[in-house]
């Protein structure tokens, strides 16, 4: 019933299409690790009326990035969220930006 | 008493000297509703991200005060019939106030530990005399 979820790490049975598939080889990225921006800078309260911070965590659309392609920790990715969502009511940030 | 800071946009065709009218009105305001008054502070004269009643700028005015919830809302009903004004943010800042000031804190405990912990700097390194040679 439950697939096997990864048989990367089985011997007998090699990922078949690994080398050469219609892309080419699996390309191997470099990921530079990343970190939480108000950690490093030891921001401790984001303010929301620093529009320059806070507008850097948006979306060309306004929308507000996911921690996973900023690497912004989980208590600032809350608080960085509520001070977003300030500057959208105050008119610093917009609700919805158009392309 | 808690601490607020309360935020609110001019329209950007009001005339400097209104505006500073405006906030000596408001200052009243805080005055008036048993509050008081920690920081005013012009913003200037921004985009707005958003059209707002037909303006596309606007000038921010900030105020901080410490006050009761009545004080701002007395302060948010006269921004309300007040029709310079756009658009206005209230927000309570004293949890985040003492926040920043539990942060700031450990922090300098923890520097005052790194540095306790650390041996104290060598002196100086002192001009070696040149020894003669030969």
């Amino acid at each position: 019933m439950a697939a096997p979820r990864n048989n990367a790490g089985d011997p007998e049975r090699p990922q078949p299409r690994r080398e050469g598939g219609p892309s080419g080889p699996k390309k191997q990225f470099f990921r530079r690790r990343k970190v939480c921006k108000f950690c490093e800078e030891s921001i401790d309260v984001i303010d929301y009326k620093d529009a320059r911070l806070v507008g850097g965590f948006v979306s060309e659309r306004g929308k507000i990035l996911p921690r996973r392609l900023t690497g912004t920790c989980s208590t600032h990715q809350r608080s960085l969220s509520l001070a977003i969502k300030r500057a959208r009511n105050i008119a610093l940030l917009p609700f919805s930006a158009g392309i | 008493m808690r601490n607020y800071e309360i935020i609110f946009i001019v329209r950007p065709d009001v005339p400097e000297e209104d505006v500073d009218k405006l906030i000596a009105q408001m200052e009243g305001v805080v005055a008036g509703a048993g509050g008081k008054l920690e920081k005013v502070e012009k913003l200037g004269r921004r985009r707005l991200a958003y059209r707002v009643h037909k303006q596309r700028e606007g000038l921010y005015v900030l105020f901080r005060l410490q006050g009761s919830g009545d004080t701002v809302k007395e302060f948010e009903r006269r921004l309300k019939v007040i029709d310079t004004v756009i658009k206005y943010l209230s927000v309570r800042i004293d949890e985040d106030l003492e926040r920043a000031e539990k942060f700031k804190a450990l922090r300098s405990k923890q520097e005052s530990k790194k540095r306790r912990s650390k041996p104290p700097a060598p002196p100086a390194p002192q001009p070696i005399a040149e020894v003669p040679q030969g």
